[in-house]
């Protein structure tokens, strides 16, 4: 099959048992585990969210496959190159987390700058310039030092250097983060556009709304391990289903249906949730108190709420490895 | 080349960006009042007090430069995390290395080349014309410049392994022992003793000879500066700095950018 960009599919990141280990301590004897034994795949074509929360491991994968740190065992491999392979990095884009430039350039003279690496023409150069720094609302701004730029600002010079040389492979570290609500807006445009334009993406957050409406499959990472991985409706699935039923109610008759005291009540409107096989006879008694039903639904849980259920169980572990530990 | 060159240029417009150059004021004036004051204070001996002096002071300014801009040069690419966005292009890790040491060492040699300028102005000033013997002090420059190469080759050697405040100090201490190499040469045995003798010795072949780049004293009295330590110290210098610069990429080649 063959995708909007020419290339042949097939994974586009596949990292097989990836692990980083710091070692720590006057003599550097313990080790810290960062990461641990990581293994997943990035097709072609899709857009990828990787989730955690601080300290997960997120960035430590991220910098494993930008060649910026090395692994302590474990593999990868981008575009099926080596990260080895500085030559690769032709057709790759990345926005470190927290992006910082040389503050004594302007914008326009850091997209210059990191241009004339990928053996671009003067007039070409300049033109990618202005068009980037235009995609990233940065027009008026370009020839301001970047030492008076503000976060957000330099979040958004971030992207334009890593989509600038219109990579294949596009990896953004935390590319919400220190974003107002249109800076957010404007970022998952120019997401959506690279994914229509057949490019992969990867992205790490911990803004899970985001990832529900971008991603096409997110893989989820708690203290250094891979937790889950899949389409984000299909990964918080494996949740027990509850039923949420709608409906309103006269005051009159309320005694006369106990389960309205689980109820929570939104100005004339009633919300219950009860469980999958409770709701015919909860449908029931509701009729029979004289209840009006507006609407009776599935209710799956949210990707926060499977991510804060990971987290929640990591840190038990956590602490019943401490307290065993004493 | 090109990687080389952007990086490098990159390296100079940060040092002019960042006002290093205002350095040349604090020499102009320097070689202003000298200038007045030598043909006041001094009889006869003018060329020699300007030339020493304005040599000392570009020695003294290059040095200062090669070592804080040379240990910041990637310990400051780390802490502000600069290094990330470059290192994720198609660079080569000794590519970076390599554009930094050229860069500052261009950026040194504008900054010599215009503290030589103020200095020929000042002996022109003291002795009203130019003779051919003054080209010793254009050679005196160019050794010094050889000397600020391996101090910025050191420097970036030191802080791709270990911290900025112990780069700078390692940095001082090459500094200090390299202008004393003859003397850790020629320590005797029956004063030392044979052990600490042949240490002192070893250490003075590993050290970079800086005392072979001093020939103040020469072009300060218009000597000759014969040809073939122009040639010896051009090639040591060009040596040593590949030597030290190939250790520095193989440890930052290793490095990991936490």
């Amino acid at each position: 099959m063959l995708v909007n960009n020419g290339s042949m599919a097939g994974p586009a990141i596949e990292i097989d048992k990836l692990t980083k280990e710091y070692p720590y301590g006057f003599l550097h004897l313990k080790k810290k585990t960062s990461l641990e034994g990581l293994s997943m795949q990035v097709e072609t074509g899709e857009v990828f969210g990787f989730l955690g929360p601080n300290g997960a491991g997120k960035s430590t994968t991220i910098k494993l496959l930008m060649n910026l740190i090395f692994p302590t065992s474990g593999s990868a491999r981008l575009l099926g190159k080596p990260t080895t392979d500085v030559e690769m990095h032709r057709d790759i884009g990345y926005l470190p987390e927290q992006p910082y430039f040389y503050d004594y350039l302007t914008a326009a003279e850091v997209l210059d700058y990191f241009a004339k690496f990928y053996d671009l023409s003067d007039a070409d150069r300049k033109e990618r310039v202005a068009r980037m720094l235009k995609r990233v609302g940065l027009e008026t701004a370009g020839k301001i030092q970047l030492r008076k730029y503000s976060k957000g600002m330099l979040q958004r010079v971030g992207l334009a250097q890593a989509i600038l040389h219109d990579p294949k492979l596009v990896i953004l570290d935390e590319p919400m983060s220190g974003l107002d609500p249109v800076g957010r807006r404007e970022v998952r445009d120019i997401i959506l556009e690279l994914k229509n334009a057949g490019k992969t993406i990867l992205f790490s957050t911990h803004i899970l709304p985001d990832a529900e409406m971008l991603c096409d499959r997110v893989g989820v990472i708690v203290g250094g391990k891979l937790q889950g991985i899949g389409a984000p409706g299909e990964i918080v699935g494996i949740q027990a289903h509850q039923m949420e039923i709608l409906f309103t109610l006269a005051e009159l008759e309320q005694s006369k249906w106990p389960l309205l005291a689980a109820a929570t009540r939104t100005g004339d409107r009633y919300r219950l949730q009860v469980a999958e096989q409770d709701v015919y006879p909860a449908l029931e008694q509701l009729r029979n108190a004289g209840g009006k039903i507006l609407f009776v639904a599935q209710v799956k849980p949210s990707l926060e709420e499977y991510f804060m259920h990971l987290v929640a169980a990591d840190r038990a572990q956590a602490a019943a490895v401490e307290v065993s530990g004493k | 080349m090109t990687h080389l060159g952007a990086i490098g240029l990159n390296t100079f417009r940060e040092a002019v960006r960042d006002r290093v150059l205002y350095n040349l004021v604090f020499f102009a004036l320097l070689m202003m009042g000298a200038a007045v004051l030598v043909g006041q204070i001094s009889i006869g001996i003018e060329e020699i007090v300007i030339v020493s002096l304005g040599l000392s002071a570009i020695s003294f300014i290059g040095l200062l430069m090669a070592v804080f801009i040379g240990v910041g040069l990637v310990s400051k690419e780390m802490d502000k995390r600069t290094i990330y966005a470059l290192l994720a292009k198609p660079v080569r890790r000794w590519e970076f290395l390599l554009g930094k040491f050229t860069g500052l060492v261009f950026t040194l040699a504008v900054n010599t080349l215009a503290m030589s300028a103020g200095l020929f102005l000042a002996l022109v000033y003291v002795k009203h014309t130019l003779e051919r013997p003054d080209a010793a002090v254009l050679i005196a420059i160019y050794f010094i410049l050889l000397k600020l190469a391996i101090v910025v080759a050191l420097a970036l050697l030191f802080s791709c392994s270990t911290t900025s405040l112990l780069s700078i100090l390692y940095c001082a201490g090459f500094y200090v022992a390299g202008s004393f190499v003859q003397q850790m040469r020629g320590l005797r045995s029956d004063l030392a003793g044979p052990v600490a003798a042949a240490i002192m010795r070893w250490l003075s072949y590993l050290l970079p000879n800086f005392e072979n780049f001093n020939v103040t004293g020469l072009a300060a009295h218009g000597e000759r500066i014969p040809g073939a330590l122009i040639l010896q110290n051009t090639l040591y210098a060009g040596l040593y700095c590949a030597v030290v610069l190939a250790a520095a990429a193989a440890i930052f080649s290793r490095r990991n950018f936490k």
